[in-house]
């Protein structure tokens, strides 16, 4: 085949796909196209986020209010509420387990990962869609399907699990123990167990999409650190999820089919059970050994949303690229060796502790890196209050807050007494609930008009955002102080101990107030993305000036994002306010031929291999679709 | 009430962010000076960066100062003062590091606004600045693990020899306390299939150790010796529970099938508490702090910390569990029936009418069994 025809063949092929119409259900709702599976994941994440945003509440109005009658939820909660009109304490406890369970699942992995790698990936990269995109498709429908048997679970008569998101047996295993590992257990289980392969199916497709089908030119060192984030969190979520998934397994055998894998010596029930030389405290390795990851795997797009929003609105190049990209890679790493830090008191071996209370300390080193990178990009930009730029600046200020009492956390000594007390809550729900809230926040922002083709209120989108800072801040710092008084989480009321009971309960009143004043004010954005998607203003093409390529696509990207040919790429994807140019922004398909007047002098350099550019992408699936 | 009111005081502080953000805007509409989309509410946004971090600031130090009285009092335990020291210390440490991160962020944020028409810095890295901030948090860390660590290990060290020996075992939903008896002084071995409520053995005591004779139990109160090293030997019999002792500074698991320790001691009576703190109704407690169930926020057990007369008086007044209930004798091998004999009480002399109804009772199961 001669050159000629080799470059025309594409073109003939994206012109076919123009025309290409499926129906309905091919297009929108079993769709193999990635921007839908984004667009499907953002809508069932918002979706569960208030679900699970609207549990907190619930759980804190006991906790404010704990003589309150709560007879006005009967229509809504019916035999959840006791006769004296109290909240059934053993639906508390399944309030706060499905709370934690969907917001670190459901909303953060599903909503924040699902939503924008899929998104992001082929869009920044130059692809014209994942890898494969049956896979994709499948992993939001496994997803989805996990999602609807965790809702089922909600509404059955024994109620949903109730251990705790995190649950530890025997108290998981064993159905006499607690009418929330009856049949809510099992539906748990069989959820996550879907909810895993969902992950996977998903993970492999992104690793994939970024190895193999970058465009022309966008080598490793010029991908935005989007797509690095994405890459990482999808490396670590394929490592660790199939350990969660051997930890449920065995967990279900343990439920049905006899095993004593974590049960050993136990008199329930006034019965003496057969199990014996199981350890409940390897399931917690098993647990953790993902749980600690998946910290990261919810935080690390939220950074890496940040990085693009920060640098793109601050009309600045990130500071240190490289230094981001190695932070992130040494957070993920650390990230699997850290996990015995949830477990010091647990009578794991104290030796380990040691181990884990030194490997936990490190992680705080390339966090910091990270957090001082944020602010120095900050330093002497020119700074534009987009509603993404003021959740990712309020994500590093969460992401700096929060971290911070991690290092007293992280130290074995100081945890004897703050395990499993409010202070740890209020650390979580800082840095890891609060931050990667706002990152996904900062990127349906950020992303809107290219998801949508339209704007979303900016003002709107502001007032929400100071809304929502000032309201977590009110709920989570004011937190600490009743974690150092010693309450300890996961209670139903205070009232039994001399120590809790006589103090704080005006603060958690207070807490209670400001957690549901936040969680109304979620609706503006709610309002806002609705109302945009039909009636926002019409975007323009590049509405942020930003340089990455995802803002060479079409206002409204097809199927396959670019029409003709995927643009090369010649540059970093932050050249912003680089002295001499023309425009505050050079977008990242501008060769350095183009650009004499601001290159330094090692880019022009790279001017003379421009010409070795091959004419069209290698790695463009509808091209190797023709042959 | 005041603190009521000033935490209230906060929500309008709050609002009044929002009123100012408000006020700006209209003011910015009026004036007419972004017209534009790109940019909107510049000033309005970059002025409640500092509203923030001012009123945050003031916030963060009034709620703190507010709440301190609360927190839990001085730790009454030897390791508990050494490691709220590295607490408030590593706590102070990293205050000042979120006052100056949070500080540069949002003054950053005031002061690099967006002004049309201006150059941004362009600044994308500097090798030394990235080595400077990584090595001091390095140092600032090694420091703290250092410290840290020789904590651990001297919490987690063994138990000195003379240490109290107690069990403490946490069930659905209370906690259960075993002393290891005066005559011997050591706790006889337990087994979970002995396990049994309706008789009464709820520990699962092994009567077919001779250790076990004099132990007793107690399911309300902890009592322990001041001064004098205590060594928990904690288990659970059914889920998991965690035994903490706030006051203690104490925290352990309490795991089925596989038995945790954690030993300290305490310093400061109960009276000499009540005295300090001026509440004559002050008690030390032990919580469960794993979530083990409907009742978990209930499972609490006094702590008495007394001198050693007392201590030692309240020692000898206890029962022995087998004196408690008489008619486990039958799970007594015959070769040690002898020793068990003198922790039986008198058959003839039924003074105590309890030991009585606990014998018709278990005489009662039997036969229905």
């Amino acid at each position: 085949m001669s050159a000629v025809e080799t470059i025309l063949a594409p073109q003939v092929q994206a012109q076919e796909h123009e025309h290409e119409v499926l129906p309905f259900w091919r297009q929108y709702i079993f769709s193999e196209d990635h921007k839908i599976i984004a667009k499907q994941y953002m809508i069932s994440g918002i979706f569960w986020a208030i679900l699970g945003a609207g549990m907190s509440v619930l759980f804190r109005i006991q906790l404010g209010f704990p003589k309150a009658s709560l007879g006005w939820l009967k229509p809504l909660l019916g035999g959840w509420i006791t006769e004296t009109n109290n909240l059934d304490p053993n639906f508390y406890l399944a309030l706060v387990t499905m709370h934690g369970t969907i917001m670190v699942f459901f909303v953060l992995t599903a909503g924040l990962s699902g939503t924008f790698s899929n998104f992001l990936i082929p869009l920044q990269i130059g692809a014209r869609d994942m890898a494969s995109g049956f896979m994709n498709m499948l992993s939001f429908w496994f997803f989805f399907v996990s999602s609807v048997i965790m809702f089922y679970s909600i509404f059955i008569s024994t109620g949903p699990a109730a251990g705790g998101w995190v649950i530890y047996p025997p108290l998981s295993a064993l159905p006499q123990a607690h009418p929330g590992s009856e049949l809510g257990m099992t539906l748990w289980l069989v959820s996550m167990t879907l909810f895993i392969i969902s992950a996977l199916l998903g993970g492999i497709n992104y690793i994939t999409t970024v190895i193999n089908l970058r465009t022309r030119g966008m080598t490793f060192d010029r991908l935005p650190l989007t797509i690095w984030a994405f890459l990482i969190t999808a490396i670590l979520g394929l490592i660790s999820f199939p350990v969660l998934l051997s930890a449920a397994l065995l967990l279900i055998f343990d439920r049905h089919f006899g095993t004593s894998f974590y049960l050993s010596e136990i008199y329930i029930k006034g019965e003496a059970l057969p199990n014996v030389g199981g350890s409940p405290i390897l399931f917690q390795h098993l647990f953790w050994f993902l749980g600690h990851p998946e910290v990261y795997i919810v935080l690390l797009p939220a950074l890496g949303i940040t990085s693009e929003v920060i640098a793109t609105n601050s009309r600045k190049p990130i500071f240190g690229y490289h230094a981001m990209i190695y932070s992130m890679i040494g957070i993920a790493f650390l990230a699997f060796i850290v996990w015995a830090h949830h477990m010091f008191v647990t009578g794991m071996n104290p030796f380990l502790g040691s181990v884990f209370m030194f490997l936990t300390l490190i992680i705080a080193i390339p966090s910091a890196v990270k957090a001082f990178n944020y602010i120095t990009t900050l330093w002497r930009g020119n700074i534009v209050f987009t509603p993404a730029m003021l959740f990712s600046i309020g994500l590093v200020s969460l992401f700096v807050t929060g971290g911070l009492t991690g290092i007293i956390l992280g130290n074995s000594a100081l945890d004897i007494q703050l395990h499993d007390t409010y202070f740890v809550v209020a650390h979580f729900h800082i840095v890891m609930g609060a931050a990667s809230a706002f990152g996904f926040f900062a990127g349906v922002y950020h992303w809107f008009p290219k998801m949508f083709g339209r704007m979303m209120n900016q003002t709107q989108g502001q007032i929400h955002f100071w809304l929502t800072f000032v309201g977590i801040y009110l709920i989570f710092f004011p937190m600490h102080y009743i974690g150092i008084a010693g309450f300890p989480r996961r209670y139903y009321q205070f009232t039994s101990f001399d120590f809790t009971k006589s103090s704080f309960a005006d603060l958690n009143m207070f807490i209670s107030i400001a957690a549901a004043l936040t969680f109304a004010g979620q609706f503006i954005f709610l309002w806002n993305v609705f109302y945009s998607i039909f009636k926002g203003k019409k975007a323009p093409l590049n509405p942020w000036r930003s340089s990455t390529l995802e803002w060479t696509t079409p206002v409204n990207p097809g199927h396959g994002n670019w029409v003709g040919e995927i643009p090369a790429v010649y540059r970093w994807p932050y050249d912003y306010s680089k002295p001499g140019a023309t425009e505050d922004f050079i977008p990242q398909n501008v060769p350095y031929s183009q650009t004499t007047e601001s290159n330094f002098p090692h880019e022009t350099a790279l001017i003379a291999e421009e010409k070795n550019m091959l004419p069209y992408s290698p790695n463009d699936q509808f091209r190797t679709e023709a042959h | 009430m005041i603190y009521a009111v000033g935490l209230l005081s906060i929500v309008f502080l709050a609002l009044a962010i929002m009123v100012i953000v408000r006020v700006q805007k209209i003011l910015k509409g009026v004036n007419g000076e972004e017209s534009d989309d790109y940019a909107v509410n510049v000033n309005a946004n970059a002025i409640a960066c500092l509203v923030f971090l001012i009123l945050g600031t003031i916030g963060a130090v009034w709620s703190f100062m507010s709440s301190r009285a609360y927190f839990l009092p001085e730790a009454a335990s030897k390791h508990g003062k050494v490691t709220d020291e590295l607490f408030w210390f590593s706590m102070g440490l990293l205050t000042i590091a979120c006052v100056i991160v949070n500080v540069l962020i949002f003054y950053f944020a005031w002061k690099y606004r967006y002004v049309k028409g201006k150059q941004a810095t362009f600044y994308p890295d500097n090798i030394k600045l990235e080595v400077i901030w990584t090595v001091i948090p390095m140092i600032v860390m090694a420091a703290l693990v250092f410290t840290g660590y020789r904590a651990w290990t001297d919490i987690m060290s063994d138990a000195p020899q003379d240490a109290q020996v107690i069990e403490i075992m946490g069930k659905q939903f209370g906690w259960q306390v075993r002393y290891p008896g005066v005559s011997d002084n050591k706790l006889g071995a337990f087994n979970f299939k002995l396990i049994n409520d309706t008789e009464g053995n709820v520990f699962g005591i092994d009567l077919s150790d001779e250790a076990s004779f004099d132990d007793f139990t107690n399911s309300s109160e902890m009592h322990v010796q001041v001064g004098k090293p205590v060594l928990l030997k904690i288990r659970a019999r059914d889920v998991l529970h965690s035994v903490f002792i706030p006051h203690m500074r104490v925290k352990m698991d309490a795991v089925p099938g596989m038995p945790t320790k954690f030993w300290f001691i305490p310093e400061k009576t109960t009276d000499q508490a009540r005295a300090d703190l001026g509440k004559p109704n002050f008690d030390y407690e032990i919580a469960c702090t794993e979530v083990c169930g409907q009742g978990h926020f209930g499972m609490r057990l006094r702590l008495i910390v007394e001198d050693e007369y007392s201590f030692k008086k309240w020692m000898a007044e206890q029962k022995p569990f087998l004196t408690e209930h008489p008619e486990l004798i039958s799970k007594v091998p015959d070769n040690l029936k002898a020793k068990a004999a003198k922790y039986i009480p008198a058959v003839e002399a039924p003074a105590d009418s309890t030991v009585a109804q606990v014998q018709t009772v278990g005489i009662g199961t039997a036969s229905i069994k």
